[in-house]
């Protein structure tokens, strides 16, 4: 858990962080929106003290981050950052060996972990561990980027617009890999974007920033339903907000006993996609199956948009 | 084998030829002198000069390097920025100043001899070194500099893992330039009875004998080319084994 008390950040006179109170769960993706200039970075790097605090306190798991120097502070937590940062004089194994080195991990046990990670982000270790940085896809890079910032097992994970620098389909990949890494390692993340359907996606708890301050921090159906203040309206899109509302129900979650008939839908498509799908067909009511095809119940069109109104 | 590496060996031969058995090379030399003077320099030993004109050299640039390399460093940190300016005046005024003018400086001070010419020769080598290490230091780029950080590298660490790797390719060109401006440079010790090659090319000054002349200038220009060339070549394979290409 990161608690995040009345923290602040004045720069030469400027508030660019003001009274900022949150606090994050543990096991849980937050993701901070806003516009450009509204602090984000600044409210992330000063979870790890990459920037000190004018004012206010950072707790993680109970304890004050400035109990320990700020180098150690960091080898706790990973960081990962757009342009990733690679180290282009070391090979992809010795980047992601970076802070497992620090700690004075023992070789075997930094080699072992970098070839887990290669293969958790599907690089083959034979192929890339002993790469240049230089020799990858900008794809690649950021896979390694995000790699580095896991190998010491941190509990907390920040990123700062990690996926900003990459294509539709390679970061719809990259979003995958970070919900099933926040399954398998349990790590608590902390990621700053600026598309609002990554947030959307992401996030368990959505923070959305303007000025240095923090507007709303809730989460992403209530930030649509019930926003608290107009710019939090705006940043979430109004045109489309039922459509993103739909996006954040599963078809398993909506479906209704009974096996009904028409189009087959998974049950782990979005309702936004299942509308959409019985659009397409023209139907007005679908089938809801398993991955493996068993019945899991049905939808109809009219359940289907109860879902897109703030209730 | 590559022409320019045939051509390297081959001024390498003839350095080395010429350096070991310069009688041999008397016939060439000969129409260049007049009314039987001695075509090849004949008050000194040729090869303990030119060894001790490179030693001289060496030595005055490892101590450039060390200064330069070290003021470097330290006004690129955030603690030593304000010292910029002033260290980049007075490494200038090292570089601007004529070397005769800090021979005749120092003389008086430190008395003829290596001395001097060391002094003189570490002034005017720690230009280039400096003002490569400032820039190497300074385009490190940003996002693999906060990333050193973010993961947990202290200033030590991040100075010596990662900074100064990706500065070495432009410290070592610093370095080699210093080198050899300073080859040619080198001779003006000898007006200060420091052993070198300028030894030859003032003898034939004073005798006027152009042949000591022309012999002092090719050696100290053969071994400021194969300098150079020595020096990149050790750069490669240095970087190589870093693996900054
Ligand atoms: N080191 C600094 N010195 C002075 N001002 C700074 C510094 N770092 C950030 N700022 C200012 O603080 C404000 C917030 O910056 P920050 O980087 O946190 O914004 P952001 O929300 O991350 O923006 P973006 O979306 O463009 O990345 C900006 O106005 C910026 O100019
Ligand atoms: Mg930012």
């Amino acid at each position: 858990m990161i608690t995040v008390e009345n923290l602040s950040k004045v720069y030469d006179g400027t508030t660019v962080v003001d009274a900022v109170s949150m606090v994050i769960e543990k096991n849980t993706t937050t993701v901070i929106v806003g516009t450009s200039g509204s602090g984000k970075s600044t409210l992330l790097r000063m979870i790890n003290r990459l920037v000190e605090p004018t004012g206010g306190r950072v707790l993680i798991e109970g304890r004050d981050t400035r109990e320990e120097p700020a180098h150690l502070l960091r080898r706790r937590i990973g960081y990962a950052i757009q342009g990733h940062g690679l180290f282009p004089h070391r090979t992809v194994a010795e980047n992601i060996g970076t802070v497992p080195q620090l700690l004075g991990w023992s070789a075997a046990r930094i080699q072992a972990r970098v070839e887990e990670l290669l293969q958790v982000f599907q690089l083959d270790p034979k192929a890339y561990a002993d790469a240049m940085p230089h020799e990858l896809s900008g794809g690649q890079q950021q896979r390694v980027g995000v790699a580095r910032a896991l190998a010491a097992e941190p509990a907390v994970l920040l990123m700062d617009e990690p996926f900003g620098a990459l294509d539709p389909i390679i970061r719809a990949k990259a979003q995958e890999d970070l919900l099933e890494i926040r399954r398998r390692f349990g790590t608590t993340i902390v990621l700053v974007t600026h598309d609002m359907d990554e947030a959307f996606h992401l996030g368990d708890r959505v923070a959305v920033m303007s000025g240095g301050r923090l507007l709303q921090y809730d989460r992403p159906a209530r930030l649509l339903t019930q926003p608290a203040d107009p710019f939090v309206a705006r940043m979430t899109g109004m045109g489309d907000r039922a459509m993103r509302l739909l996006s954040l129900t599963t078809a398993g979650e909506a479906a209704l006993p009974g096996r009904g008939s028409g189009p087959a839908v998974t049950a782990s498509a979005s309702l936004r996609e299942a509308l959409s799908e019985l659009v397409w067909q023209g139907a007005d009511s679908a089938q809801v199956v398993d991955a493996d095809g068993t019945a899991r119940g049905h939808l109809t069109l009219d359940a289907i948009l109860r879902h897109g109104r703030p209730s | 084998m590559r022409p320019a590496t045939l051509l390297r060996c081959a001024a390498l031969a003839l350095l080395v030829s010429f350096l070991l058995a310069p009688q041999r090379f008397a016939p060439l030399f000969a129409p260049l002198t007049q009314y039987g003077a001695p075509p090849i320099y004949d008050q000194g030993n040729l090869l303990s000069l030119a060894l001790a004109h490179l030693g001289t050299v060496c030595l005055a640039a490892a101590a450039s390097t060390l200064l330069a390399v070290t003021l470097g460093i330290l006004v690129t940190r955030e603690s030593g920025r304000e010292f910029l300016p002033l260290s980049r005046t007075l490494v200038n005024i090292g570089q601007t100043f004529p070397p005769v003018a800090v021979l005749a400086v120092t003389v008086p001070l430190v008395g003829f001899g290596e001395r001097p010419t060391l002094i003189a020769l570490f002034a005017y080598g720690l230009l280039p070194i400096f003002e490569n290490t400032i820039v190497g230091l300074q385009t490190c780029p940003p996002a693999v500099l906060e990333a050193a950080s973010g993961m947990g590298m202290s200033a030590r660490q991040r100075l010596f893992k990662v900074e100064l790797p990706l500065a070495m390719p432009l410290i070592l060109e610093g370095v080699r330039l210093s080198l050899v401006i300073n080859v040619g440079t080198a001779t003006i010790g000898s007006t200060v009875a420091a052993k070198g090659l300028g030894e030859v090319i003032i003898a034939g000054l004073l005798s006027n004998n152009t042949a000591f002349i022309l012999q002092g200038g090719l050696v100290t220009g053969l071994m400021a080319i194969l300098l150079y060339d020595g020096m990149a070549a050790f750069e490669r394979r240095l970087l190589r084994s870093v693996r900054i290409e």
